[in-house]
């Protein structure tokens, strides 16, 4: 028999405490323990970028994690991001640029987009396109995902956005 | 699907964790698991405990010591990316960590896992070849060191005995005549490589007097091309030279079928890009220590 293992960690600023089987992934442990359901199993093998959450504030996939691994750290979910309100922009601009439409992987894709916005710097198109290259969109064709990530590093960074791209308020 | 139900146990030291082992019947080490996790969810492995080794602290850090940088095996991808001393002394390395997986799965994979699972497609593996690496392991009878070249069995298999941990990997430090080049084919960028190559020489102006070239996704095993590194020893880099690699190249390497990529076209593309990274050699390395992003 498989003995239950106490855990303890910070999820979205709370502790949580829980007795859990080891096999258990942390984004089963996220959805099913503490139905965080906004962090979405996709391939469930690392490969699609859906269960992305935040690891001592790197994203990390929570399908390659086992819950138990996160003894005593602090992790944050896609609802975390919301809530705080630091993804706010992001959220906006992938609305006005159509980045999203049946949204499987859009919770993914945005801790993805906060990652590289929070290193800081303008990111070309290019150093986003390389760093969703672990994120599948099987909706937009990724071209509107790129363009409302630009925007928002383009306001971020105070320079002039381009008309084209000069969306959100 | 989901893993078969296993215990687990977190250790702190490597006393402990080779105790955890030998009393266990079929236990498995977990440093960053970004192999393993998936393994073990598509059942391919069935371990009934995991020693999660991922907290020893004699597992980490990067630091030169007696001319060889030390490459604690906790060291994930990302430090890889990140490390000022990896850069400098072991550029080849850093080029090669831009090009592992995906930025997520940098985040959580180790150096030290990477070699030890020693999939014949992932870059670091080759990279020791290339690089003349020594690995260092603990077991039940204590410490040895083994040479990258006699450390790659077969198909996922390593000089590793059973129970024994990669505890870390020493490198000769990178110096003003040494130069390096990594690259790769794949399909998308992040995805396991159709051919993938690292080399590493000793300059003597422009006369490449010795060289390391090594292959990964080309057989069961990361590869060195010896009869290449022979055909440009003591030569002058040039046209001349690297094609007289790459025609030599045939004699190192006899990639097998796949459902990519047919042997010819493997072949092929190794040739390509033994052109690729020798080519990069004319000039100096950059060991820019700049972060990336």
């Amino acid at each position: 028999m498989t003995e239950l293992v106490p855990l303890s960690l910070t999820v979205n600023g709370q502790m949580v405490h829980r007795l859990v089987e080891p096999r258990v992934s942390l984004a089963d442990f996220l959805r099913q323990d503490l139905k965080l359901t906004g962090t979405h199993t996709g391939c469930e093998m690392g490969v699609c970028g859906a269960c992305l959450v935040l690891l001592e504030g790197e994203a990390v996939h929570s399908c390659l994690m086992l819950a138990v691994q996160a003894e005593g750290l602090k992790i944050e979910t896609i609802e975390g991001l919301a809530e705080r309100g630091v993804i706010a922009e992001l959220q906006a601009a992938f609305h006005e640029r159509n980045a999203l439409q049946c949204g499987f992987c859009t919770p993914g894709m945005l801790v993805t987009a906060h990652e590289i916005l929070a290193a800081g710097g303008q990111p070309s198109r290019e150093e986003i396109r390389d760093a969703l290259s672990g994120n599948y969109c099987r909706c937009t064709g990724y071209q509107a995902i790129i363009d409302a990530i630009e925007t928002v590093a383009k306001v971020r960074g105070g320079a002039s956005a381009s008309p084209a791209t000069e969306t959100i308020a | 699907m989901k893993a078969r139900a296993f215990n687990y146990i977190r250790v702190s030291s490597t006393d402990e964790a080779l105790q955890a082992f030998h009393g266990a019947k079929d236990a498995c080490y977990l440093s960053g698991g970004q192999s393993l996790v998936p393994s073990l969810t598509l059942r391919l492995q069935a371990p009934d405990l995991l020693i999660d080794i991922s907290r020893i602290d004699a597992l980490k850090g990067v630091q030169v010591r007696d001319d060889r940088l030390r490459i604690g095996a906790l060291t994930r991808h990302v430090d890889v990316l990140r490390s000022a001393e990896i850069a400098r002394f072991a550029p080849l390395l850093k080029q090669a960590a831009a090009h592992v997986a995906h930025p997520a799965i940098r985040n959580k994979g180790t150096i030290g896992g990477s070699i030890a699972h020693a999939d014949p497609a992932a870059e670091f593996p080759a990279m020791m070849l290339a690089l003349d690496a020594e690995i260092e392991m603990i077991g039940k009878l204590g410490s040895r060191r083994i040479k990258a070249d006699q450390f790659f069995r077969g198909l996922y298999e390593t000089a590793l005995q059973p129970g024994e941990i990669l505890t870390a990997i020493h490198l000769p430090l990178f110096g003003p005549a040494h130069r390096c080049a990594f690259d790769e084919l794949a399909r998308r960028h992040g995805d396991f490589a159709i051919v993938g190559a690292g080399v590493q020489a000793v300059f003597d102006g422009e006369i490449a007097q010795s060289a390391r070239i090594a292959f990964f996704s080309v057989g069961p095993t990361p590869m060195r091309a010896r009869n290449a590194e022979a055909a440009i020893a003591g030569r002058l880099l040039d046209t001349d030279s690297i094609s007289a690699a790459q025609t030599a190249l045939s004699q190192d390497l006899d990639p097998s079928d796949d459902i990519q990529t047919t042997p010819a076209t493997r072949m092929h593309l190794a040739r390509v890009l033994l052109g690729r990274v020798l080519g990069r050699l004319k000039g100096p390395t950059d060991t820019g220590a700049e972060t990336q992003r």
